[in-house]
């Protein structure tokens, strides 16, 4: 069924699910949404399988005309959500009418992205395995790109009718800061760097640069200082992976991260620390804190624990 | 090659296996035959492997195991890993490929850095048989080696910002094919008409490591027959 009609598409607005896994051998990047937090939740709010697919949308967002009535949510950054010019809620479930006009008024205050979730899910064509767009290799989402004016999105047929109001508790709402914390476990080659490179990477602010996107973060801040300069034989990466360049300069690696490179990796952050880094803007700043596996082990189950209790905490209300 | 692999976690989900620091078909083997005693005996948690040159990621499921339980389990393939090696003859590829012109801006620079022709430079990249070591990258680039040190190249010092699909280039020893237009730091040498990707199947890479891979010289109305193909 088609349900919204793109009037603007945003800066970059793209189909997202959970990602394309098991193709990483083939070179194929696991994509996916950025921001693993503010995905889960909108699909919760309105009734949808954990992986459903929503809109992924970047600093500016766009308007849309929905064809038909719909229940929808918007979590992520704080943007500003009109239905024919009323301000919406964000964090909660709106029902839509045919011929509503859903519109991002400007650029958000703080974070970076936002997803919009439908009651059904997104339908465009399952590629390897996932529904994300993948830019760079032309495939997923709508015919592999960012969204434009004019086009039609089609959902799917909900599982089961969601006839309930949903609102995230208060507590579950994040606040998007100008400054980033990420835990982050040293390696695989920290050996490359000097004892003072690797104390400058986890003392250090660094600031994240308007040369990053959904393939990496390119940041800004102290050199970190390498043994040799030697080049590395190229070996995998995944989303998470912090790289050193030449220049010294970290870059971490995002949701579409090339599947390899050889540039040494001083330290992998976690997989909550990428959830929320997802936030993080050009401008904003980066501080990586060291922890031990068996710490990172424990926040990957933690977050794993609240994604997948998220749904159940959620507080249903009347319309 | 070292004298056992080492293991390093990569981040919360992740671990590298690390067989050496060099790009060496004895040292490759191993990482496939770790990769494939991985596959065939199905270890519990472990979602995809990525073979590299020299090393192997092991992507897990933290909720059903962890990096200790997995070294432990993959060091016990150590003593055995031989028994593991391919068991099927190597696949024969064959890539037509014009050189040079405006289908490989850097012949001529390729060329003069050793103090060869052109026609030789075609000559020795052609006669030789190359293996795909792995893929990476970008979806379905072949990392391939060795070439010959009469025509290795460093790559460019500033990479181009769009390189062509099909592009045959090469990186000190390493010889490579960019399957879709990309930024790239590696000397283009020639093009191939080949298509290397197809995401719409359940195998979308032409090349699987362990491939022996031929390019052939084909002229430039040859290569236009075959991309109508």
């Amino acid at each position: 069924m088609e349900l919204f009609r793109v009037i603007k598409p945003g800066f970059f607005t793209t189909v997202q699910d959970l990602g394309r896994h098991g193709f990483l051998r083939f070179g194929v990047p696991i994509s996916g949404a950025m921001d693993k937090y503010a995905f889960t939740c909108a699909n919760a709010l309105v009734g949808n399988q954990a992986d459903s697919a929503c809109l992924e949308v970047t600093l500016i967002g766009p308007e849309l005309e929905a064809l038909d009535d719909a229940q929808i949510a918007i979590t992520g950054a704080d943007f500003s959500v009109t239905v024919n010019q009323n301000s919406v809620p964000l964090w909660q479930t709106l029902s839509v009418k045919k011929g509503d006009k859903i519109a991002f008024v400007g650029s958000a205050r703080n974070g970076c992205r936002a997803y919009l979730a439908v009651e059904g899910g997104i339908d465009v064509p399952v590629i390897l395995g996932s529904r994300s767009t993948y830019v760079r290799g032309g495939f997923g989402g709508i015919e592999g790109r960012a969204l434009k004016s004019g086009d039609l999105i089609r959902v799917l047929e909900p599982h089961l009718p969601h006839e309930t109001n949903l609102v995230t508790p208060s507590d579950l709402i994040p606040s998007y800061e100008k400054e980033f914390t990420v835990n982050a476990v040293m390696g695989p080659q920290e050996d490359v760097f000097t004892a003072e490179g690797i104390e400058t990477f986890f003392s250090s602010t660094y600031t994240v640069t308007p040369e990053s996107d959904r393939m990496g973060y390119r940041l800004d801040g102290a050199v970190i200082e390498r043994k040799v300069m030697s080049e590395l034989v190229t070996d995998a990466l995944i989303p998470g992976a912090v790289q050193v360049l030449g220049s010294g300069k970290p870059i971490v690696l995002m949701a579409d991260a090339q599947t390899s490179g050889g540039y040494p990796k001083i330290a992998t952050i976690t997989t909550a620390g990428v959830s929320r880094l997802a936030q993080a803007r050009p401008g904003d700043r980066v501080r990586f804190v060291k922890v031990s596996l068996t710490h990172a082990r424990a926040e990957f189950l933690e977050f794993n624990r609240v994604l997948s209790g998220l749904a159940a905490r959620l507080i249903g209300q009347p319309f | 090659m070292f004298s056992s692999p080492k293991y390093a976690p990569m981040g919360d989900r992740a671990l590298l296996v690390k067989f050496g620091e060099s790009i060496d078909l004895d040292i490759n083997r191993k990482v496939h035959m770790l990769n494939r005693a991985i596959e065939q005996t199905k270890i519990v948690g472990v979602e995809e492997c990525v073979p590299a040159y020299a090393s192997l990621l092991v992507y897990y499921n933290p909720l059903k195991t962890s990096y200790e339980r997995l070294v432990y389990q993959l060091k016990d393939f150590e003593p055995n890993l031989d028994e593991f090696d391919a068991c099927t003859e190597a696949r024969q590829v064959v890539v037509p490929t014009v050189y040079g012109g405006e289908f490989g801006p850097d012949l001529a620079d390729v060329a003069k850095l050793h103090s060869l022709t052109l026609e030789e430079v075609i000559r020795i990249h052609s006669e030789t048989e190359y293996t795909v070591y792995m893929i990476g990258f970008i979806e379905g680039f072949p990392y391939m080696g060795k070439v010959p040190d009469s025509i290795a190249t460093p790559r460019l010092e500033t990479p181009r910002l769009k390189i062509p699909a099909g592009s045959v280039g090469i990186a000190g020893n390493q010889t490579g094919i960019y399957p879709c237009e990309s930024p790239g730091g590696w000397r283009i040498i020639g093009r191939t008409p080949v298509k290397l990707f197809n995401p719409y199947v359940q195998q979308p890479t032409l090349f699987q490591p362990g491939d022996k891979v031929r390019f052939k010289p084909i002229i430039k109305a040859e290569f236009e027959a075959l991309l109508k193909e």
